[in-house]
């Protein structure tokens, strides 16, 4: 089920990388592809259904064989999912409280922020509904895993997760080294502070987050100018999607683009920076990967 | 020549002032320095990459909507003419949404402002042949309003069914202008069709003048209509077109400015001409001052202030103007 490697698994493989990276990269990629169904328990769910983009991931990571029925269709977007390639094994819905009735589920996940009316609906119509809370910090994501792992009754496998998680983020804490400066910027100037899960990837990266204002501490838009006077080493900016907008006009603005003048290539957040998954590690190995660059020579 | 003076001086004033004004808190002096002498920092960099297009933008654009009001409501005779609320920034902004959501905008450098164009020259056409010669008020505002709903309608579809999913967002910018981090790449983007629009819209000053005497007085003066009608077909085409490329459409500053200054200037239509254009100039800059200092750290939309100041004027004609209707 996961023989594919994870789209985000790539620059691992490479072969100029610290040792850190190596061995993240092979645990976690270990841990995904044991995909033989672990001990199934009783009362697990046979036909369950996923809403949302986070939780679909952890669905996928988790359930047994043939035990998930339907996916999110953002799951299947590379540009918002980690895991892409496994989803397209998968018959996507798009949320419609009817297409989810008729596939006849035991059990829906959904996220907090899917349409409540839809979520009423399915209870309504005796379905078993459990809703996941995004996850805003690091820590927070092994607790998302074993609850995933309660809910679909296959605990076993998130503890093999959880282990192989909570050792990846380990050794990125024990990291040291110069702390450069950092701003994620988005379309509209979207910037994310401290308590935001892409703060906490940035940070434990080893990055200071000059969005330090409590203003952006959930997330907020940081005007150009502000970002401009702030004179970040490095800049982390959103792919822009296809179709083009004014909202991402921002992201080629030529000041923003001069004040990354000295940096050799832009870092980009992508999909493994979205949902509270183990995929979020690899989102902390490419931010070490470009403070070990920022950082070269120095220590 | 004293009015032109004073406009002058105002729109310098303003100038400076939306130079000065921004998030970043640069200290007044600090900011012009650095956009003089430059210097090593952010400051010049947020000064000349940041500040000055804007300011720059909101003049020439502010520049060619009150000039195309002038003479729309010269060459009509109606003082409730404005490319914003007849329709013509609409259809340019459809012209624009279609022009990056197609990806012709990345084809050409000037491809965005000239589909633009070619949205406000349907919108202009299309007006000007449903209002009829005259212009009469009622089927002037009529045809507007239709177009504009329309235009709008049309442009919200082409937007939702974008792949980008930040596009359906970019509605209110299209409906209500705004000139948040522009950069110089806009000012060359609009200025050569803005200038040439000025140029067109400006050498009808002898024609409006003789208009009000009526059409067959105007002829008799040797006045060439057909040719009148054309400069301000195009000459608002590719004004309005050009502004709206890159600011999306604002409304209302092409009412207002003729309105305030057509006692200044004897009310003659000619020389309203520039003095709109100088007006609209000092109108959006301040309007574009206020935004920035009633929300800072956001995006407040142009079309708001503007709105703001040119719905109750617009109501107040319609009601001396209700006779006509």
């Amino acid at each position: 089920m996961f023989g594919a490697m994870p789209r985000g698994a790539a620059p691992f493989t490479s072969g100029s990388m610290r040792s850190s990276r190596a061995i993240f990269g092979l645990t976690l990629s270990g841990v995904l592809i044991c995909s033989a169904p672990v001990m199934t328990h009783a009362e697990a769910p046979a036909r369950v259904v996923s809403m949302n983009l986070c939780t679909d991931q952890l669905a996928m990571m988790l359930a047994a064989q043939g035990q998930l029925k339907s996916v999110s269709f953002l799951a299947s977007d590379p540009r918002s999912s980690a895991m892409a390639e496994e989803a397209k094994a998968y018959p996507a819905n798009r949320g419609q409280a009817e297409e989810i009735y008729l596939m006849q589920p035991d059990l829906v996940v959904a996220g907090a922020y899917t349409s409540r009316a839809t979520v009423a609906l399915l209870q309504r119509l005796g379905i078993r509904v459990e809703i996941f809370a995004p996850v805003t910090t690091l820590d927070d994501v092994p607790a998302q895993i074993a609850r995933m792992g309660d809910v679909l009754g296959q605990q076993d496998k998130a503890a093999e997760v959880i282990t192989a998680y909570d050792a990846d983020l380990k050794a990125f804490q024990n990291e040291g080294g110069r702390s450069p400066t950092a701003v994620l910027y988005e379309a509209n100037g979207y910037t994310s502070g401290a308590q935001s899960l892409s703060g906490q990837i940035l940070a434990t990266a080893g990055f200071t987050n000059l969005a330090d204002e409590p203003t952006y501490a959930w997330g907020g838009n940081m005007p150009l100018e502000v970002l401009v006077m702030k004179a970040p080493e490095a800049v982390i900016t959103s792919r822009p999607y296809p179709g083009g907008s004014r909202a991402e006009d921002i992201l080629s603005h030529p000041a923003l683009r001069a004040t990354q003048d000295r940096r050799a290539n832009a870092s980009v957040s992508d999909s493994d920076w979205i949902c509270g998954t183990p995929y979020v590690l690899h989102a902390v190995a490419q931010m070490v990967s470009l403070r070990h660059t920022l950082t070269n020579g120095e220590d | 020549m004293r009015l032109y003076v004073i406009l002058l001086i105002l729109m310098g004033t303003l100038f400076g002032v939306a130079l000065m004004i921004g998030p970043a808190g640069i200290a007044p002096l600090d900011s012009l320095r650095a956009l003089v002498f430059g210097g090593d920092g952010p400051v010049p960099l947020v000064m000349r990459e940041i500040r000055l297009p804007r300011a720059l933008l909101a003049l020439m654009i502010g520049a060619a909507l009150g000039m195309s009001g002038a003479a729309m409501q010269g060459y009509l005779r109606n003082p409730l003419a404005d490319p914003g609320l007849i329709g013509v920034s609409g259809s340019a902004a459809l012209g624009a949404v279609i022009a990056i959501q197609t990806g012709i905008a990345a084809t050409a450098t000037l491809a965005l402002p000239l589909s633009a164009l070619a949205g406000a020259l349907i919108g202009v056409v299309l007006v000007l042949a449903l209002a009829g010669p005259r212009g009469g008020s009622l089927t002037l505002i009529l045809a507007g309003i239709a177009i504009s709903a329309l235009a709008g309608a049309l442009t919200s579809l082409v937007l939702n069914l974008s792949p980008n999913p930040f596009a359906a967002n970019d509605i209110v910018f299209w409906m209500m202008g705004s000139l948040a981090d522009r950069s110089m790449t806009h000012v060359w983007l609009a200025l050569p069709l803005i200038g040439v629009g000025l140029g067109m819209l400006a050498m009808m000053r002898r024609g409006l003048d003789a208009l009000t005497l009526g059409e067959d007085a105007a002829q008799a003066m040797g006045i060439n209509l057909v040719q009148l009608r054309l400069l301000l077909v195009f000459g608002t085409a590719c004004v309005v077109g050009a502004s709206t490329a890159v600011a999306g459409a604002i409304g209302f500053v092409g009412l207002v400015v003729p309105h305030m200054l057509r006692g200044l200037v004897g009310a003659r239509p000619g020389r309203l001409l520039w003095a709109s254009a100088l007006g609209g100039a000092v109108m959006l800059l301040a309007a574009d001052s206020v935004v920035r200092v009633i929300l800072p750290m956001r995006d407040l939309k142009l079309g708001v202030v503007t709105a703001l100041v040119g719905a109750p004027l617009f109501l107040h004609l319609i009601y001396r103007t209700r006779r006509g209707l």
